[in-house]
């Protein structure tokens, strides 16, 4: 924590590390990617009745949630007080969800 | 300590001979970063709970509805009349492909902006010069938006022919309240960039203040596609 | 300093500050913002403290007729609704606003304006939450509002609609002042002044400010959920439609319980300055007071549900919950242990924010003791719903919250207004208020483990609560005649108090190093921290010898007007030393005022007056934009 105040510090030089226009048109291409893969998984229901269907389907889409996150916003880029500011936020909220659901039982050990 | 000295800067005003710097605005911080930016990284924090508590809402309610339409499976009603699996996968594919596109289009306009000043090499062709219009990335941006609330408006109104209203059940009530959180703030983000289109027009963005505001309002764009991306995964794809 | 002219009255109210209404209503400052959160937040208290005092009047005796069983269920509801959001968080934020930026070296908050809308939402937001209670029509679901018992099905009345509105506004404040606070503590703290310098009220209230931001979402939901089933039919809450009944009590702790701590850590950062200040020594393990803080902030989202213990959430649930409830209690014992380490061998003055300070530990503590044998689920659920829970919320935040606000107000007041609160007068009312609180909610242990349930409006006699009863109703009237020595003393203090200078305690952070009350523009030369106690190095080096120092992350800047820390014992106006001001605005007003507006308007959605609900709505929404938009494009300074 002591660091913090200078995160800041690092913002300066991060521009040049941005990616460039066609770097972000591969991500866009990454993201629709993936999305077809879900969606075309969804209509085969050999793969719609294994159990890894929800999990895989979890993990794909955190992954596009990850690329967007990192690339998009920069986050990967940018000072290191915004990764802690959205990843704390990201952690609490996500071990709430998990929380409820294990509360009303919609997930078990 | 370079931020350190930013922020000395920032507060030398209190010697006299520079107060006429006031009025440029310079706004130098502790840390060197925004505060703006600062303010709505932490708002982004904020709205993981608020969506967190929605969807976490959906779940639990999900297969409860002692009624139909249900989002995956048929119901026949006591008098015999039939409704199918609400949830259209196809449409709801294209309208999320259209927002992952916006946030792709986002990400250019504020690269756009970004760039504006830096030369562009004669030889450049035709993508490196439409990379270089900040408001046709913006009014692409605004657009894919506004195509993606069509999709919600026109699921939303099929719904309601099908027989499902935010007061049928409780998958009714969950699922427009969630998406229809969403889509207001996408609604916002829509006339946020429109704004800036405005802004771009009238006198152009440019220089490291213009840059910032395309910049806070492309982190709030991304997030909201990204709380749609676990939408239509956890909601749409998930049976 | 010594290039311009020639001083002013040091110590008084420079009399070339504007003080008219227009003034106060368009300022942006945030000493004045936080003036009026205190002044305001203040007249909440006594509001609550009448509730309160009205309720201990009809449990007096068994079986009393004093008021309504209806009007009982209102005065419950609406003093704990009052006292948690329009008395206590307030008289916090009232701090966070006037302490924050001078502890840490900067001229105001990061949006000036936006902290005024904060204050101006929850002035606004109070009034239309307390005003029913004269028309006998207040909110009468207890202060945690349980739906489905506050669904239409079971409150049909318009009462729990101000409810549910009302705090979705005062919801509104909270989160910008807590975006607000943050971006502050972030971004505007003076050359040399890290994280690990902050003075603790600030560390504790940065703590608080994260809880804000994550906690209000969850209850921003719950009331939303309520607010559909209320006005458009919406089933949330609706068991017949397969609704489960312990939706809203979750989602209403997952915002609770971090409540508590957005209560009570402010409190812990007052006494946090005023004991070093009294024992003449540094905090003692200020490091570890900083990790608890967080601690506590982070522990605090996962023990929402030892608050259920009685619905049957299954042996693993109740036993996770009560681990983690038990954990939360060793980072809270290890503050109570710092600070009594830090009176330890130290100086005492028995002043009164001391001696509200050293009270605070006492009773917190015994607050805490009780928690934690709640913490238990068997045992918990002998005590649920009864007056031990109680006694046990009230020595926490009568004992803790109030305790440390009273403390923060003694110690601060010469700051504010540059005059002492009267000492006498602080003595009899910190003594009546021990013991006035001892004597009422001492014996609401007794009569809670002797079975009496909370939230009944009578009792019958011969079952052993009478005396009890009886001594708790006493102790209120001794807490209302403390209250009213307070009040004379607060307010009369401010033209007969002795005068104070710049730092009348002899204390050690940067807000003590400018002239009471501060300037405008709090500090004519913006210092240059070196040390967590920047005033005992100027004037007392033998004392903070221990402490870590180092030069070197403010040296860059000393080329650049920032000085080393001194005391600025000069007046001038803003215009004289040519530091930009951000103009007086009423637009945040404005806009709050569009926003009640607009969000009262859903009060006749239940009447068939669709029109009217349109047009109110639709009008306070057009107000919101506009002021927005007339904000937005104006100029700050
Ligand atoms: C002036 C001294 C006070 C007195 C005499 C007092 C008295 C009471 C009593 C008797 C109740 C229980 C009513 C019932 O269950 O029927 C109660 C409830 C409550 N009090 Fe206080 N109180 C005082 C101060 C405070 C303060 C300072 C706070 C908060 C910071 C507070 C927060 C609450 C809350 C949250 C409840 C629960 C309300 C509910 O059941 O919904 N009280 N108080
Ligand atoms: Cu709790």
């Amino acid at each position: 924590m002591s660091h913090d105040s200078h995160a800041g510090a690092h913002a300066a030089h991060a521009e040049h590390h941005h990616p460039t226009g066609n770097q972000y048109a591969v991500i866009a291409l990454i993201l629709t990617v993936i999305t077809v893969v879900e969606v075309w998984a969804y209509y085969i229901p050999a793969l719609v009745a294994s159990p890894m269907f929800n999990p895989a389907l979890i993990v794909m889409s955190a992954a596009k949630f990850a690329i967007v996150v990192l690339f998009y916003m920069h986050l990967k880029f940018d000072s290191r007080l915004f990764r802690v500011i959205f990843t704390g936020s990201l952690i609490v909220a996500m071990c709430t969800i998990v929380a409820l659901l294990f509360l009303f039982h919609k997930l078990s050990l | 300590m370079t931020a350190q000295t930013a922020a000395a800067h920032a507060q030398g005003h209190a010697h006299g001979h520079d107060a006429h710097d006031a009025h440029e605005h310079h706004h130098y911080t502790t840390t060197g970063l925004d505060n703006r930016k600062v303010a709505v990284w932490t708002f982004i924090g904020s709205e993981c709970m608020l969506f967190a508590s929605l969807i976490s809402t959906y779940l639990i309610y999900k297969g409860k509805s002692v009624i139909g339409p249900f989002p995956h499976t048929e119901w026949t009603d006591p008098a015999g009349k039939v409704y199918k699996a609400i949830l259209d996968i196809p449409v709801t594919s294209a309208s999320t492909f259209v927002l992952l596109m916006s946030s792709f289009a986002m990400v250019l306009a504020l690269q756009a902006v970004q760039l504006k000043g830096k030369p562009l090499a004669p030889t450049a062709g035709w993508w490196e010069r439409l990379q270089r219009s900040s408001q046709f990335w913006l009014l692409a941006t605004a657009l894919l938006g506004t195509v993606f609330l069509g999709f919600q408006s026109y699921e939303f109104t099929s719904f309601v022919h099908e027989g499902l209203t935010i007061k049928t059940n409780l998958f009714g009530s969950t699922f427009f309240t969630l998406t229809g959180f969403h889509g207001a703030h996408v609604t916002v983000g829509v006339l946020w960039l429109m704004s800036l289109l405005w802004i771009d027009r009238s006198r152009g963005l440019a220089g490291k203040n213009d840059e910032l505001l395309v910049d806070i309002c492309a982190l709030y764009w991304h997030f909201v596609d990204v709380v749609w991306i676990a939408i239509f995964t956890l909601i749409y794809l998930i049976k | 300093m010594a290039t311009i002219a020639a001083p002013t009255h040091a110590g008084t109210a420079a009399a070339s500050e504007n003080t008219g209404i227009w003034s106060w209503i368009s300022t942006v400052d945030h000493k004045r913002i936080g003036t009026m959160y205190l002044w305001t937040a203040l007249f909440f208290f006594l509001v609550g403290g009448l509730e309160a005092t009205l309720i201990r009047t009809q449990l007096m005796r068994p079986n009393m007729g004093f008021v309504s069983a209806e009007t009982y269920n209102q005065l419950f509801t609406m003093h704990g609704t009052t006292m948690v959001f329009l008395a206590v968080m307030p008289l916090s934020a009232a701090f966070f606003n006037y302490l924050i930026p001078l502890q840490i070296g900067a001229r105001d908050v990061a949006f000036p304006r936006l902290n005024a809308f904060s204050y101006w939402v929850y002035l606004l937001g109070g009034i239309f939450i307390t005003v029913p209670i004269l028309f006998q029509i207040a909110p009468d679901g207890g202060w945690f509002g349980y739906a489905p018992l506050t669904t239409t099905q079971f409150s049909a009345g318009p009462n729990i609609d101000f409810w549910v509105i009302g705090l979705q506004i005062l919801g509104v404040s909270s989160l910008a002042a807590a975006f607000n606070f943050i971006t502050t503590i972030i971004n505007m703290r003076a050359p040399g002044m890290t994280l690990m310098r902050l003075p603790m009220f600030t560390w504790m209230s940065f703590v608080v400010q994260f809880l804000l931001v994550l906690a209000f979402p969850p209850i921003t939901v719950a009331l939303v959920f309520l607010l559909f089933d209320r006005f458009f039919g919406t089933t949330f809450y609706a068991i017949a439609a397969g609704a489960d009944p312990l939706l809203w009590q979750h989602l209403f702790w997952v915002f609770g319980h971090p409540e508590v701590y957005i209560l009570i850590l402010p409190a812990f950062g007052l006494v946090s300055e005023v004991l070093p200040t009294f024992s003449k020594k540094p905090l003692f393990g200020y490091n570890v007071m900083v990790y608890s803080g967080i601690m506590i902030g982070f522990l605090g989202f996962g023990v929402w549900a030892h608050h259920m213990f009685a619905v049957g959430m299954g042996a693993i649930a109740d036993s996770i919950f009560s681990t983690m409830t038990m954990l939360i209690a060793i980072p809270t014992g290890v503050k109570i242990f710092n600070w009594i380490a830090t009176m330890w061998a130290g100086e005492i003055r028995f002043t009164v924010p001391m001696k509200f300070a050293i009270a605070l530990i006492a009773m917190f503590t015994i607050g805490g003791i009780s928690g934690v044998m709640h913490s238990s689920a068997p045992a918990d659920l002998q005590q649920t719903d009864t007056y031990f829970v109680v006694a046990h919320f009230h020595y926490v935040l009568f004992g803790g919250s109030i305790m440390g606000i009273f403390a923060g107000i003694y110690h601060y007041y010469p700051k504010m207004t540059g005059r002492f609160m009267h000492e006498g007068l602080g003595n009899v009312h910190f003594w009546l208020n021990l013991i006035g609180m001892n004597l009422t909610f001492f014996p609401m242990h007794f009569s809670g483990l002797l079975g009496m349930p909370r939230r009944v409006y009578q009792y019958d006699a011969g079952q052993g609560w009478d005396t009890f009863n009886l001594m708790s109703t006493y102790g209120t009237y001794l807490l209302v005649v403390a209250t009213a020595v307070f009040a004379w003393n607060f307010i009369r203090s401010r033209s007969t108090g002795a005068v104070a200078g710049n730092d009348p305690w002899g204390a050690a952070t940067l807000e003590w190093s400018i002239p009471s009350p501060p300037p405008e523009y709090n500090f004519a030369q913006i210092p240059e921290v070196t040390s967590r106690y920047p005033l005992w190095d100027l004037k007392d080096p033998a004392k903070t010898a221990g402490i870590e120092h180092s030069h070197a992350d403010a040296m860059t800047i000393t080329d650049a007007h920032a000085v080393p820390v001194h005391e600025e014992t000069e007046r001038h106006t803003a215009r004289e030393l040519g530091i930009p001001m951000p103009f007086p605005t009423a637009k945040p007003l404005f806009t709050a005022v569009g926003m009640v507006v607009m969000f009262s308007g859903l009060t006749f959605l239940r009447y068939d007056m669709f029109a009217v609900a349109m047009t109110v709505t639709i009008g306070g929404a057009a107000m919101l934009i506009g002021g927005l938009y007339a904000w937005l494009t104006a100029p700050l300074e």
